[in-house]
């Protein structure tokens, strides 16, 4: 085994040509903030019921992501695994790009966006929203300290150690608040559940190993740095693990629900009757997010093969956006139960089942904040040196 | 069994006397800004507001009917609040619900609104306290401080609060409202302050239905006290625990 060494990767034209296409997405973004901000969110398909839309999906999706891209980095330094260890620095990088990314279409999509001063300054600590702001912030923070002491000279390893393992619990921590913002939700039948916590965090480990992956693989390519087939085999086992510890909490959250009488309603909803989120749950989250990638990463002879971590982390990427899709619009699309043992004849939409359909502003807001999440890594590839020269097996060193 | 009512009165004890100075400065503000208009909530209506009180509606069912909006048509008239042809996004400080019993087929009519709760989840989760409760129960939004993210609509159960999705038109100065910011039933404050009760109650009255009435629900010998005293009454989502203001009779 080599000594690791980090550069920073070179302009090409490949690179150049992804840079382009990013830049598009920027633009159409902004372009979509600007008119929903001139016109209001009348010309998006949000309204009084249906109140927050695929922004949030793309939003939180990311954010989540953030959450779990960081996990690369602490299986190295918290868990000593050695096989990791090159690729914290990525993991840093790109957990504070993806945050950001999230953010960015979060806050754009505020009724007042002009107002995030007063976000920053004015809490109200009985809110997990605010709290969020604090761990959002706060992430950056620490995840700046541990590339920090990652790629400072003669830093001693123990430094390393504690910071990882610091910056570990703070996202362990961030991603409670951000399963918390729907499980304290009393209101909400398809909400109010505390698993809603743990789940969200398996979700970060699926859904941020998948675009750590996915990444990795796209950034080697680019710049014809080699990425060997046994270390993309091993993260994508243990893809195949998260992937089904995200089935588990699913189970358990609806067979918990299906036990409860006052939730058959919405249990009917999303997982028998409820037309597009029934069908993403089961097609998009239950069979493309968890059933195939572990199928995929674990199959006896195809397992191991770059294509099938690289499908796998694919899959589980459209499975973690379709749940989220399922939780977030689902949830609200289902009425809230105001008047049990009522049926409303005529209402302002009560006891109906609310529309969605999104607007294309909304796509280009949502893929804005990818692009912006890819840019930033990118960047930070270019200016620092984060990925090492060679990934190949022959390079990475074993446990 | 102790009448749900009381649960409403403030004990003696607990008057400290920061409230009972608030109480003399709130008189001292009424009787200063005599014709002065209110421009926002947050300041001057949280100073005015008289922590002795605890303004509630008591909506009796039984006299509300199906073919009636009085109530709507005088908020929105009374706010400057419009239908703009789009019922989805526009606001809907209250809105009549016509129900069927499940399992009689008994038909009744109600208005909903905002029930102005104790203890109200719209203000636990809204991130920069734009969301805030009066000293006299009534819930407001302080429109200079709310950013717009919806999560008060997400957490309220009675889906009382609406987003401005469009650019706004006939605002009132005493009902400001602004696109972008979240907006509810303010118990019209503003008129609740002069000494007037809500433009829905007063509406409804004047229909002849009287299906509404507004009070201190922390005062036992008021009309709505002695009501409540006297006759079944229930909170919506009671189950809850949030102690609306608002409760309803004959439901």
């Amino acid at each position: 085994m080599e000594r690791t060494i980090y550069r920073e990767i070179k302009v090409n034209r490949p690179l150049i040509q992804l840079a382009a296409l990013l830049v598009a997405f920027l633009l159409a973004a902004a372009s979509s903030w600007f008119y929903i901000e001139h016109h209001g969110h009348i010309v998006t398909g949000m309204n009084n019921q249906i109140v927050w839309g695929l922004p949030h999906v793309f939003a939180i999706f990311l954010i989540v992501a953030a959450s779990g891209a960081l996990n690369v980095a602490s299986i190295a330094t918290v868990f000593g695994k050695v096989p990791y260890k090159p690729l914290a620095r990525l993991s840093g990088l790109l957990a504070v790009s993806l945050l950001a990314g999230g953010l960015a279409v979060l806050v754009l999509d505020l009724g007042r966006p002009d107002r995030l001063i007063v976000a920053m300054t004015t809490y109200n600590f009985s809110s997990i929203f605010a709290w969020n702001i604090l761990l959002y912030n706060g992430f950056f923070v620490v995840v700046a300290a541990y590339l920090f002491v990652q790629m400072a000279r003669g830093m001693p390893y123990q430094a390393v150690q504690m910071v990882g393992f610091v910056a570990f619990i703070w996202r362990l921590i961030l991603t409670t608040g951000t399963g918390s913002i729907f499980g304290w939700l009393v209101a909400r039948s398809a909400y109010d559940a505390a698993i809603l916590a743990p789940l969200f965090i398996a979700m970060s480990f699926a859904i941020g190993l998948a675009v750590f992956i996915l990444v990795l693989t796209l950034a080697c390519r680019l710049t014809d740095r080699a990425l060997g087939a046994k270390l993309l085999a091993r993260m994508g086992r243990l893809l195949g693990i998260f992937a089904a510890v995200v089935l588990y909490f699913a189970a358990v959250q609806h067979l918990t629900n299906l036990y409860v009488a006052e939730h058959a309603g919405v249990e009917r909803f999303i997982l028998w009757n409820g037309g597009i989120y029934t069908w993403l749950f089961w097609f998009g989250q239950v069979l493309i997010g968890g059933l195939v990638p572990i199928a995929l990463v674990f199959h006896p002879t195809g397992g191991a093969k770059p294509a099938s971590t690289i499908t796998a982390s694919a899959l589980v990427i459209l499975g973690g956006f379709a749940q989220l899709y399922v939780i977030i619009l689902g949830g609200q699309a289902y009425p809230l139960e105001i008047f049990p043992g009522f049926t409303a004849s005529f209402s302002f939409s009560d006891g109906q089942i609310n529309i969605y359909i999104p607007t294309w502003l909304e796509f280009f807001l949502g893929f804005g904040g990818i692009a912006l999440a890819l840019a930033l890594s990118g960047f930070g590839m270019k200016i620092l040196r984060i990925l090492p020269t060679s990934l190949s097996d022959a390079n990475v060193g074993q446990d | 069994m102790k009448p749900p009512a009381l649960s409403f009165h403030k004990k003696p004890s607990e008057m400290s006397r920061r409230d009972f100075l608030k109480s003399g400065g709130a008189v001292a503000t009424i009787t200063l800004a005599q014709g002065v208009t209110l421009m926002a909530f947050g300041g001057q209506a949280g100073a005015m507001a008289d922590p002795g009180k605890r303004w509630g509606l008591l909506i009796d069912v039984g006299k509300c009917t199906s073919d009636c909006t009085a109530c709507v048509t005088a908020c929105s008239t009374e706010n400057g609040w419009q239908d703009t042809g789009h019922p989805e996004t526009d606001a809907q400080w209250i809105r009549k619900v016509d129900l069927v019993d499940d399992a009689t087929g008994h038909e009744l009519s109600l208005p909903m609104m905002c029930q102005h709760c104790d203890d109200a989840p719209c203000i636990d989760v809204c991130p920069t306290t734009a969301s805030f409760k009066r000293a006299d129960g009534i819930v407001l939004v302080d429109k200079h401080i709310c950013i717009g993210c919806r999560y008060c609509m997400m957490a309220c159960p009675y889906k009382a609060r609406s987003f401005v999705h469009e650019p706004v038109r006939g605002q009132k100065t005493y009902a400001p409202r602004g696109q972008g910011t979240v907006e509810s039933c303010t118990l019209c404050v503003h008129r609740v302050d002069r000494g007037d009760s809500p433009a829905c109650v007063e509406a409804c009255g004047k229909t002849g239905n009287g299906a509404m009435m507004f009070g201190d629900l922390m005062d036992p010998e008021s009309q709505i006290s002695q009501a409540l005293l006297n006759y079944p009454s229930l909170a919506l989502r009671d189950d809850l625990g949030l102690r609306p203001g608002v409760r309803y009779q004959n439901l």
